[in-house]
């Protein structure tokens, strides 16, 4: 990302919580690095004895729409932009530990290949925006459909909504503190500024994400696993 | 679903997020969050260029035309990861059905002794 010179202001440049070169420091980015690659080699090793066939496609489908929804910037107030994080979306379609696989994919293709998100900041941006989102987002919605327990109406939506919002603010919380961490802004400082604004940025995904949700539920049920409190054998996916 | 319910499902994922793709120059180029947060406490020059630029700004090279630039990039950006994670996919796919075959997937060794939980284990 061009934070110094903007080559032109008509083109999108979508960093809502992509950090650039230059704001953490060499320790807090090898902390990132390190936190990343412990989670990663988690969710493969979960992933390579667990991974069932229809998740494959999915894995596909869901990196695309991820891809293509992160580049779609969308106004919120006081002249700034927000774009999905996706990683909730992602979970609840084929469980959290297939998930940090495609969000990791997703932001490692955006940082290494079109500049958005720093190099030394990547670990900290696949930790960010592929690892809490995911884990956090699919905790909660596993709690919101063990809730709603199969029946159609607005619980499940509105725990798919809660689910999406609560990740961004983690996300923005996590990045408040590396920025913090770094010496890059005090933390009084960088951390009400990033909560207020994700807060807004947050409803745009909490909404983007339930109206994915209801939409795939209602062409193709088959597709999400709605855990249920009667079913024979419940965990993790 | 059959091989072929997976390809179309494929397709028409890869479809919608290429027609999303279309639009992304309507997207907003207002600052984002972070962005936003950094103008306003002063942080930004902090902030360094890449040491090394392929597509940056998501605009294609070599493409005159900035809303042309930016469709192309995110077609590529669509295609490059999806080809990317159905690899990984197909890859973890595969060794998951050589550990169910040897018997060491997750459902599978659980000894029936360790389930019984607080009423102590049956024996079957």
């Amino acid at each position: 990302m061009a934070y110094i010179s903007l080559p032109s202001p008509a083109l999108p440049y979508p960093t809502p919580l992509h950090i650039p070169d230059g704001f953490l420091s060499g320790p807090v980015a090898g902390v990132g690095y390190a936190l990343a690659t412990v989670f990663v080699a988690i969710a493969v090793w979960r992933t390579n004895r667990s991974l069932g066939e229809k998740s494959v496609p999915l894995m596909g489908v869901a990196a695309a729409f991820i891809f293509a929804a992160q580049m779609m910037n969308f106004p919120v107030a006081g002249g700034t932009s927000g774009h999905v994080l996706g990683g909730t979306l992602t979970a609840i379609l084929v469980g959290p530990w297939a998930a940090i696989i495609v969000m990791t994919s997703v932001v490692g293709v955006q940082g290494l290949m079109f500049q958005d998100g720093g190099l030394s900041a990547l670990g900290f941006n696949v930790f960010n925006m592929g690892v809490i989102t995911a884990l956090v987002g699919y905790g909660v919605y596993y709690l919101a459909a063990l809730f709603a327990n199969g029946q159609r109406g607005w619980v499940l939506p509105t725990g798919v909504f809660v689910a999406s919002w609560l990740t961004v603010m983690l996300a923005a919380f996590a990045t408040s503190i590396e920025l913090a961490a770094s010496g890059t802004s005090p933390l009084h400082v960088v951390l009400p500024a990033m909560m207020g604004v994700h807060a807004l940025i947050g409803i745009g995904e909490g909404l983007i994400t339930a109206a994915a949700v209801t939409f795939v539920l209602a062409t193709r049920p088959d597709l999400i696993e709605q855990p249920q409190r009667v079913a024979p054998q419940g965990g993790l996916s | 679903m059959t091989k072929k319910g997976y390809v179309a499902l494929l397709l028409v994922g890869i479809g919608i997020a290429l027609v999303i793709a279309l639009f992304s120059p309507l997207a907003s180029s207002k600052p984002d969050g972070l962005e936003r947060v950094a103008e306003d406490k002063a942080f930004v020059d902090k902030g360094k260029d890449a040491p090394y630029e392929v597509i940056a700004d998501y605009a294609f090279p070599w493409v005159d035309n900035e809303d042309a630039a930016t469709i192309l990039a995110g077609i590529l950006g669509v295609l490059v990861v999806t080809a990317l994670v159905l690899a990984l996919g197909l890859g973890l796919r595969a060794l998951s059905r050589r550990a169910a075959i040897a018997g060491t997937n997750l459902a599978g060794p659980a000894p029936p002794a360790s389930a019984g939980g607080k009423t102590g284990p049956k024996e079957r």
